[in-house]
C-alpha cells in the first residue's frame, strides 16, 4: 500500500513537472537511443555471431572471443601502442602547450592575434586534410622530406613501410594540429592572472623570469594537473583518423600505429570478425571506465574541487 | 580587459622569432599543398613535389570544373548537413541544457546525470554499429550523418554552465504571468543565451563540417558521400578520381593530372575553412576557455 500512495506521489509530481520533461524529451530520446541502447549491445562481446541466426538469436559464446582476442598478438600489441603513444603525445603535447602558452603573454596585442591564428589554424582542418599535407611531406618518390634528403645526398627513406619511425611521425604530427589549441587554452589561463601579483613582484625587482617562475608557473598548475586528468582518463581512447589516415593504414606500419580503435575498426569493417571487434570494443570499454574512475579518485585524494564528479 | 603586456618589457625580439618560426612550420606544408596543385603533372614526375612551381597550371583545377559533378554533389551533402545538423543539434541541446538548469525541476539532477554518465561510460563502436544498422537502420541514409551527433554531452554541459547564469527571476516572472514552459524557451531562454548558441553551434557546425566518420561507417551509396570521406576515397584510391573524371567524357585515364588534381580537390574542399576561420575564431576561444575552466 505504502509502495502505491508513493507511486501516486511521485506521479503527481511528475504530473507537476510534465512541460518540462517533454520539452527534454527528443533530446533525452537521441542520448538513450544512441548511447543507451549500445550498453545493451555489448552482449554480442559473449555471443557466436552467426547471421543466418541473427544476431541476437546466436549462440551463446561464453568467453571464447576474449579468449581468442588476448590469446592472439594483437591484444598485446594495440594495448602498448595505445598507452605509450597516447601517453607520449599527453606528456609532450601539455608541456609544449605550456611553453608556448608563456612565451605568449610575453608578447604584445597585436603579436598575440597574428600568432594566435596560425597557430589555432590546423586544429580546425580534418584529419583527412592533414593526411594530404603528410602525404606530400612524406610521399617516397615526389615527397618534399625525400627530395631533401636527396639533395643533400643522404640516402632517402621509404617511409611508409618503416614502422620504426612512426612515432615519431604521429607525435610530430598530432602537436602539429594539436598544439596551438592547447597553448590557447593555457595563454587564456595566463592573462586571467591579477596584475597586481606582477606589479608587487616588479617592485620588488624580480626580474621576468623570476616572474614566471613563481607566479605565472604556480598559478597555472592546477590548470595543467585537470588537462593532464582529463587526457590519462581518456587516454585508451585514440584520436582514430591520426592513426587511421596519416599512416594511410598501411599494413607494414600497424607494430607501431596500430591501436584499439584502428584495431576495432578494421575488425568491424574490413576483415569481418564481429567476435574480435566486440572482444577488443568492450575491452577498450572497460578499461576506459576504470581508468577514468581511478584517475578522478586521485584527483578527489588531492584537491576536490578539480575532481570530475 | 587587462593590460597585462604594457608593463612588462614585452615583444622581446628573440620570442617573436621563435613565432615566427613556429608559425613557418605550420604554413609551409600547407602552401605546399596549394603550390602542388599548380603545378603540372610532369614536373612533379621530374622534380618531386615543389614550393614554387616550375610551369604554373591550372590544368588541374581544368579537369576537376570539366565534370564537377561528384564534387559538388560531395558539397551539398556536407552543406545540407552541417546546417541542419547544427540547427537540430542546437535546438536539442539547448532545450536539454535549460531543463538541467531548472533547479525547481523534480528531474532535473536526474537528467544531468542521465547525459553526464555518457562521458564516463562508452558502450563502443561495435554495439554503437550493431544498433544504428540492425536496430535503427540508418544506414546509407542522410540521417545517419546527423543524428549521432545531434547531442553531445560535452557540447551539452558547456551550454549548462553558460545558462546557469540566467536571471532565474525573469522565469518565475513569466511563469506568474501565465507564459508555458515552452514559451519561456522559446521566447525568453533562447534569445537569452544567443552568444552561447553562436559559440556551440559553431562547434556542432565544425564537428559535422569536419566529419568523415559516420560516412566511413554507415554510408555507401555515391551521391551521400560528404566532402571529406569524398577526400578520403580520392587519397586511398586514385581511380576514384579518374574515375569520376572520366564519366561522361572520352578522355585518356593517362592524361588525366592525378597528382595536382588531388591537391586541386583538397584545395576546393578546405578552401572555406581557411576563408571563415578567421571570423568565428573569435568565439571558438570564448567557447573553450569557458569549458576548460569549468572542466
Amino acid at each position: 500500500m505504502r509502495i502505491l500512495t508513493k507511486l501516486r506521489n511521485e506521479g503527481r509530481h511528475f504530473w507537476r513537472g510534465k512541460s518540462l520533461f517533454f520539452l527534454s524529451l527528443p533530446a533525452m530520446a537521441i542520448v538513450f537511443v544512441f548511447y543507451y541502447l549500445p550498453m545493451f549491445g555489448i552482449v554480442i562481446a559473449f555471443k557466436d555471431i552467426n547471421y543466418a541466426k541473427g544476431i541476437w538469436g546466436s549462440d551463446w559464446a561464453g568467453l571464447t572471443n576474449f579468449k581468442f582476442f588476448f590469446q592472439s598478438q594483437d591484444a598485446m600489441r594495440i594495448t602498448r601502442n595505445t598507452l605509450l603513444l597516447n601517453g607520449v603525445f599527453i606528456a609532450v603535447g601539455i608541456f609544449c602547450a605550456v611553453v608556448i602558452g608563456l612565451l605568449m603573454a610575453e608578447l604584445g596585442r597585436k603579436w598575440v592575434r597574428i600568432f594566435q591564428t596560425v597557430l589555432f589554424f590546423p586544429y580546425f582542418l580534418s584529419w583527412v586534410v592533414v593526411g594530404f599535407v603528410t602525404y606530400i611531406l612524406l610521399n617516397p618518390t615526389y615527397g618534399v622530406i625525400d627530395k631533401t634528403m636527396e639533395w643533400m645526398n643522404i640516402t632517402p627513406v621509404d617511409w611508409y613501410s618503416k614502422p620504426g619511425y612512426w612515432p615519431f611521425i604521429l607525435t610530430l604530427t598530432y602537436l602539429w594540429k594539436n598544439v596551438g589549441y592547447t597553448a590557447i587554452i593555457f595563454f587564456t589561463g595566463l592573462i586571467a592572472i591579477d596584475s597586481t601579483y606582477y606589479e608587487a613582484a616588479s617592485i620588488d625587482g624580480a626580474s621576468r623570469f623570476q616572474q614566471i617562475r613563481k607566479i605565472s608557473i604556480p598559478l597555472i598548475v592546477p590548470l595543467i594537473t585537470l588537462l593532464v586528468i582529463l587526457n590519462i582518463g581518456r587516454i585508451f581512447y585514440s584520436d582514430f583518423g591520426l592513426f587511421y589516415f596519416i599512416p594511410r593504414d598501411a599494413g607494414m606500419l600497424y607494430s607501431t600505429t596500430d591501436v584499439v580503435d584502428t584495431y576495432v575498426f578494421r575488425s568491424l569493417r574490413v576483415t569481418g570478425d564481429l567476435g574480435m571487434a566486440s572482444a577488443a570494443s568492450l575491452y577498450q570499454a572497460v578499461v576506459g571506465l576504470v581508468l577514468v574512475f581511478s584517475t578522478n579518485l586521485i584527483v578527489r585524494k588531492f584537491n576536490k574541487e578539480n575532481a570530475l564528479f | 580587459m587587462r593590460k597585462l603586456n604594457v608593463e612588462k618589457a614585452g615583444n622581446q625580439p628573440w620570442i617573436i622569432v621563435l613565432f615566427i618560426f613556429l608559425s613557418l612550420l605550420i604554413i609551409f606544408p600547407l602552401l605546399y599543398v596549394v603550390s602542388v596543385s599548380l603545378t603540372n603533372d610532369g614536373d612533379i614526375a621530374r622534380y618531386g613535389y615543389q614550393l614554387i612551381p616550375k610551369h604554373a597550371s591550372f590544368q588541374a583545377y581544368e579537369y576537376i570544373f570539366q565534370t564537377p559533378k561528384a564534387l559538388l554533389q560531395s558539397y551539398l551533402i556536407t552543406i545540407v548537413v552541417t546546417v541542419a545538423g547544427t540547427m537540430l543539434a542546437l535546438l536539442l541541446t539547448s532545450s536539454l541544457a535549460y531543463v538541467m538548469t531548472r533547479k525547481d525541476y523534480r528531474y532535473s539532477k536526474l537528467t544531468t546525470f542521465f547525459v553526464f554518465f555518457t562521458l564516463l561510460f562508452n558502450a563502443g563502436l561495435v554495439p554503437s554499429y550493431i544498433i544504428a544498422t540492425n536496430v535503427l537502420h540508418i544506414q546509407d541514409t542522410i540521417w545517419a550523418l546527423i543524428l549521432p551527433y545531434s547531442v553531445s554531452a560535452w557540447f551539452t554541459m558547456l551550454m549548462k554552465g553558460f545558462m546557469d547564469g540566467l536571471p532565474f527571476e525573469i522565469i518565475e516572472a513569466a511563469k506568474i504571468d501565465g507564459s508555458s514552459e515552452f514559451g519561456i524557451y522559446a521566447r525568453i531562454v533562447l534569445p537569452l543565451s544567443k552568444p552561447a548558441l553562436a559559440t556551440v553551434g559553431l562547434f556542432y557546425a565544425l564537428a559535422y563540417w569536419n566529419d568523415w566518420w559516420l560516412a566511413m561507417l554507415y554510408i555507401q551509396r555515391e551521391e551521400l558521400i560528404p566532402l571529406q570521406y569524398y577526400l578520403q576515397r580520392i587519397m586511398t584510391n586514385i581511380e576514384f578520381l579518374t574515375k569520376s573524371m572520366q564519366a561522361g567524357m572520352n578522355v585518356d585515364m593517362s592524361t588525366i593530372p592525378t597528382e595536382s588534381s588531388r591537391m586541386a580537390i583538397a584545395i576546393l574542399a578546405a578552401g572555406p575553412m581557411m576563408f571563415a576561420f578567421p571570423f568565428f575564431q573569435k568565439y571558438l576561444i570564448k567557447g573553450l576557455t569557458v569549458g576548460s575552466i569549468k572542466g
